[in-house]
């Protein structure tokens, strides 16, 4: 597989928060305002590219019947590396993503890509794969997030003064704008999910009738 | 495409092959895990130390700088596991004085009760009797959800839900009155995320009690030699 492939499978074709649909439980608890989205996304792009490197290192090491298990030690291990090195040595990174890294060992995605493309590929091309799943994870999280955020509060970027302090939350609706609970609690993001889930498939199938139409063109138009 | 593969299972040799298959998941297992212990010892002093200097930043937001004259952080005692401020550990508490005159206690507290496990809290509590402020130290609440006990994740920057504490005493709050309004006391918890809220009020309700009990005997104590 090229590595524009891969891009394109992550970002689009095999999105996971859209597409594949795994990752459902940090996807649907976290993405109630963009800065909790971001985070938990960035996140997730260090461990699943961390992850699915060392699996893709490692692979011929591993007997097929223990591969679950030993991906799943691989990944936790690699997991509580990263939250006690980002602890010590990048404290104030770890106090706006600190709670989101436990998090990730619940995200089955991080299983599945270890399994379906770091087993059987090379350690840079399965590296790509896991940045490029977790970067597709992310815009999802972050629209998600925006979506909610926006609806239930009437503000974007709650929060993101533990990112730049220097910045501060955009009020678009009026201050007395009552808030809409449903949209951030998980109802919501089942909700807004599925409007997401809707105009992907919208999009993709106007792209194929668009194919169609033109194929059947070329062939109308070959024999003249 | 040559890796992991399934072997072929031969009657004879499956027991060999369930032994060496589990002879490899225990190196696995070893390997992480030495990685895991490795990386903890080398990151265990540089987290203790980023605690410690957060909890420092946290006694000048619970206590301000004019409310005390002496060298706080010598003034320092420990005292043993204290169940009414829901510790099982020693903990350290703080003695503010101005002009040599009892001003205030810094306390450490927890609520064990929290969503989602422990929450721990540190607090001021005049020696008049009334909390100066309570800050959140750390909690694994649902962010976005129950994090709002945390003033830093508190979306109402005027008037954040952690405040409300400030200045109340047994004198303005009667003490059966220290609980979350669902459950019929003064404080107010945000819709949708009481657990967190009701956890906090009820460990800060304890603590008061425990300082103003104790008060006399906290500052009266002779302090312990300052780490």
């Amino acid at each position: 597989m090229s590595y524009r492939e891969i891009v394109w499978n992550g970002l689009w074709k095999q999105n996971s928060g859209i597409v594949q649909l795994l990752g459902m439980c940090p996807l649907l608890a976290m993405s109630n305002s963009v800065v909790n989205a971001a985070g938990l996304g960035i996140a997730t792009i260090a461990v699943m590219a961390l992850s699915n490197w060392a699996v893709a290192l490692l692979r011929s090491l591993i007997p097929y019947e223990i591969r679950i298990p030993v991906f799943i030690l691989i990944i936790a291990a690699l997991v509580t590396v990263v939250d006690l090195a980002m602890n010590a040595w990048l404290h104030s990174l770890y106090l706006v993503l600190g709670i989101f890294i436990p998090l990730i060992v619940t995200n089955c995605i991080v299983l599945a890509r270890v399994e379906a493309f770091a087993a059987k590929n090379p350690p840079v091309a399965s590296a790509l794969d896991g940045a490029m799943m977790g970067l597709g994870l992310t815009l999802v999280l972050i629209v998600l997030g925006a979506v909610r955020e926006f609806v239930g509060t009437g503000a974007l970027f709650a929060g993101i003064d533990m990112i730049v302090p220097s910045a501060r939350a955009v009020q678009i609706l009026p201050a007395d704008y009552p808030g809409f609970l449903v949209a951030v609690l998980p109802p919501g993001a089942f909700i807004v999910l599925g409007f997401l889930i809707a105009l992907r498939n919208w999009i993709e199938a106007r792209a194929e009738r668009r194919r169609q139409r033109a194929m059947s063109l070329d062939t109308a138009a070959a024999p003249a | 495409m040559s890796e992991l593969q399934p072997h072929e299972p031969s009657a004879p040799g499956a027991t060999g092959l369930s032994m060496r298959t589990g002879a490899i998941l225990v190196v696995f297992t070893v390997a992480f895990t030495t990685v895991m212990a490795l990386t903890y010892r080398a990151t265990k002093e540089p987290i203790e130390a980023s605690a410690q200097a957060e909890k420092l930043n946290l006694i000048g937001e619970v206590l301000p700088r004019a409310l005390y004259d002496n060298a706080l952080l010598d003034d320092r005692i420990m005292i043993p596991p204290t169940p009414e401020l829901g510790l099982d550990q020693a903990s350290a508490v703080y003695r503010a004085r101005k002009g040599g005159a009892p001003a205030a206690l810094v306390l450490e507290a927890a609520a064990p009760d929290g969503y989602s496990g422990r929450i721990d809290l540190l607090l001021a509590v005049a020696a008049s009797g009334e909390v100066i402020a309570v800050r959140v130290t750390r909690h694994k609440e649902t962010p976005g959800l129950g994090d709002y006990i945390d003033i830093r994740k508190d979306k109402h920057k005027d008037r954040p839900w952690i405040t409300q504490f400030n200045g109340k005493g047994f004198a303005q709050v009667p003490a059966g009155e220290w609980h979350v309004r669902k459950d019929g006391g003064r404080f107010d918890q945000v819709a949708g995320a009481t657990i967190s809220a009701r956890a906090v009020t009820n460990a800060v309700g304890r603590a008061l009690r425990f300082a103003v009990d104790n008060e006399r005997r906290l500052f009266a104590a002779p302090g312990s030699a300052p780490s």
